[in-house]
């Protein structure tokens, strides 16, 4: 059943990649929900899998290696990993779109940025080349770049622009979905502040959903409406910004936040926690966190435990969480 | 661009004399004497004597080059010691074949090589690229003349399909063509699929398909546009290797074009022809890898920038804010 007011519902969703040396599991069973109009934080460490399950929702995993064993996406009710693939191209660029991580690679460097936006236009809407022009330059506009470098190519822009070019194309069909992988992390920090700003107004504008993939806990607090915690694959916890910041469940949470997370903290980068996450080709038997963890006990390296509801939409996977 | 144009055209004088004196040098230490290859075994010293003094074989090598210059920038390329026909006239006559096997066989390296490496890539990792790779492998591997003399024996002697020598019809220019242009072939075959490879992992690809492109348009559109930047450059550098095949395959197949002259001049040490033809072949070497830049600039905007920079900036920000959008068409 789809539940009211959820966009994108991910079930039990485990990806792996083949390579010739070893399996890595990436995604481990995950289960997420998006709700309309949402902003939902993705946080995690590097490696933990943040990339591959927004790469899921779009199916442009790389295959091979990439390989979706389980799970099932569902988009509207519809299911994403089983559709055609003519259908699932009508909803990437359109319905479903994607900021990349880095912008500095993220543009095709022999082609004007103008038309990089015009086509996606042209991809899903059925439009004039000069209509499609048209609201391309408006796309530049609205991203705060002049309409006149329509013709420019991506190595006449700075790292900043090229972003919200990105941003400009990942927008310009009017998405329901917005898929923003780590959309600041390759900038300087006084561009970041401008992009984060300006999608926050495009995003109420436009009445966007957004997963917003980040280190940055700052920028959760700040932009997010919920927030789930990937680590090693998993999804250790999730839960409304408040549940995360002020009532945190989960130990690796806990630890991320430091000693005193809280939501108006000034401490806006992740806390390096102790160790290093299990490996992804060869993963513990019992909890993922268990090596690092300052209160494991015997059960928790024996086996994985299950998610459970701390409260309405706040879920922790540890024997530890509060019972409700 | 004009001007990154005429610049190149200007730098290519110095190469050029530069080949010239190279070969005048060469052909001064290297053994043999023309004059005694013209008299035959018989003739007497003095008789020698006075032919090399009359061909000039004896003034300083720097007089003969000033000399040699001299007489090139009036279009005058000496006169062959064998046949005594002006080198010019039978360089002009002779052109056109070897222009014609050049540029067929390059067309068709680049008409299949280019289709086959695509082919190759999209099928990455499967029979269907294996096959292909080793095919191509195989004739790269393989010498021009070696592979000559296979299609001669085989099409010519045993099949007798096709001529085997001449060019008396449009048939006799198949085996010529083919045993050029095969391992060229193979070779951009080769370069394009690694290009495409590399390519496709790169982030702009995602890109393209995040977008909602078909597959096709994001292979062949945004993949193999990039992909082929680097062939390009192959290909330039590939048209001296083609010339250099082609002076064998002239041979073996009996078409009276450049190479064929340039190699019986060689054995001859007829050195007008010789330097005439080297330096023919040079021009065309140094025109063609100009072309290859200046298409480079074209599809690569990044080298734009560099060549044209100036001109660019300018109309750039001229443009900045009258410019109408519905003026710009893609
Ligand atoms: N193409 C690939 N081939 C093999 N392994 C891959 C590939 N892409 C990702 N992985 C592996 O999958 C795991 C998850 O990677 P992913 O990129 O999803 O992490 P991430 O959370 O986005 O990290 P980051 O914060 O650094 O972007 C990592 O262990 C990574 O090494
Ligand atoms: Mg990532």
């Amino acid at each position: 059943m789809e539940e009211q007011g959820n966009l994108l519902e991910i079930r039990d969703l485990a990806v792996e990649y083949h390579t010739d040396e070893a399996t890595i599991y990436a995604v481990n069973h995950i289960g997420l929900t998006v709700k309309k109009g949402e902003t939902i934080g993705l946080v995690g460490e590097t490696g933990a899998g943040k990339t591959s399950i927004a790469r899921s929702i779009l199916g442009i995993l790389p295959m091979p290696p990439a390989k979706i064993v389980s799970g099932e996406i569902l988009y509207r009710g519809n299911e994403l990993l089983r559709l055609p693939e003519r259908e699932m191209r009508k909803i990437r660029g359109n319905k479903i779109a994607m900021i990349f991580q880095d912008p500095m690679t993220a543009l095709n460097p022999i082609e004007t940025v103008g038309f990089q936006i015009a086509e996606t236009i042209r991809q899903h809407d059925s439009v004039s080349q000069v209509e499609a022009n048209r609201r391309a330059c408006d796309m530049l506009e609205m991203v705060g770049i002049a309409m006149g470098r329509f013709g420019d190519f991506p190595h006449q822009f700075s790292g900043g622009m090229k972003q919200r070019v990105v941003i400009a194309m990942a927008l310009a069909c009017n998405p329901e979905l917005l898929l923003a992988d780590e959309p600041t992390t390759a900038l300087d920090v006084t561009i970041q502040a401008q992009v984060l700003e300006m999608m926050q107004s495009l995003r109420e504008r436009l009445e966007t959903s957004v997963m917003l993939i980040t280190h940055d806990l700052g920028v959760v607090s700040e932009f997010c409406d919920s927030v789930a915690v990937v680590y090693a694959g998993e999804i250790v916890e999730r839960g409304t910004v408040e549940d995360i910041f002020d009532r945190p469940g989960h130990p690796y949470t806990l630890g991320l936040f430091g000693s005193l997370p809280r939501l108006d903290a000034t401490e806006r980068r992740l806390k390096p926690i102790k160790g290093r996450m299990p490996d992804p080709t060869n993963v513990p038997e019992g909890c993922r966190f268990c090596d690092r963890c300052p209160r494991a006990e015997d059960r928790c390296s024996k086996s994985p435990p299950a998610e459970s509801e701390i409260a309405p939409g706040h879920a922790v996977k540890c024997f530890f969480a509060p019972q409700r | 661009m004009g001007k990154f144009i005429a610049k190149r055209l200007f730098m290519l004088i110095p190469v050029v004399l530069g080949i010239s004196f190279i070969v005048l040098l060469l052909l001064a230490i290297t053994p043999g004497d023309p004059a005694k290859m013209m008299l035959g075994t018989q003739a007497t010293p003095e008789r020698i004597a006075a032919l090399r003094d009359t061909l000039g074989l004896d003034d300083p090598i720097l007089v003969r080059f000033v000399h040699f210059l001299g007489q090139i920038v009036q279009g005058d390329f000496g006169t062959s010691f064998m046949t005594k026909r002006p080198v010019f006239d039978e360089m002009i006559t002779r052109m056109p074949y070897t222009l014609l096997l050049v540029s067929v066989s390059l067309g068709v390296s680049v008409v299949l090589g280019i289709p086959l490496g695509v082919y190759a890539a999209t099928h990455h990792n499967t029979w269907k690229d294996n096959g292909a790779m080793f095919i191509s492998l195989f004739f790269v591997s393989m010498p021009v003349f070696w592979f000559a003399l296979l299609l001669v024996r085989f099409f010519g002697v045993e099949l007798r399909w096709l001529p085997l020598s001449g060019i008396d019809t449009w048939q006799s220019w198949i085996l010529p063509i083919v045993a050029t242009s095969l391992g060229f072939v193979a070779t951009i075959a080769r370069q394009t699929r690694s290009n495409m490879l590399e390519v496709v992992r790169q982030d702009y690809i995602v890109t393209a398909k995040a977008k909602g492109l078909p597959e096709r348009r994001v292979i062949y559109r945004h993949a193999l546009k990039n992909a082929l930047i680097p062939v390009i450059m192959v290909i330039g550098n590939m048209f001296g290797l083609l010339i250099g095949g082609a002076l064998i395959t002239e041979v073996i197949f009996g078409i009276p074009g450049l190479g064929q002259y340039t190699i019986a001049g060689l054995t001859g040490r007829d050195y007008p022809v010789i330097q005439g033809s080297v330096f023919i072949l040079s021009v065309m070497f140094s025109l063609v890898i100009l072309i290859v830049d200046v298409v480079f600039a074209i599809v690569d905007p990044r080298i734009r920038a560099q060549s044209g920079r100036n001109n660019s900036k300018k109309r750039k920000v001229g443009n900045q804010i009258e410019e109408d959008p519905q003026e710009i068409e893609a």
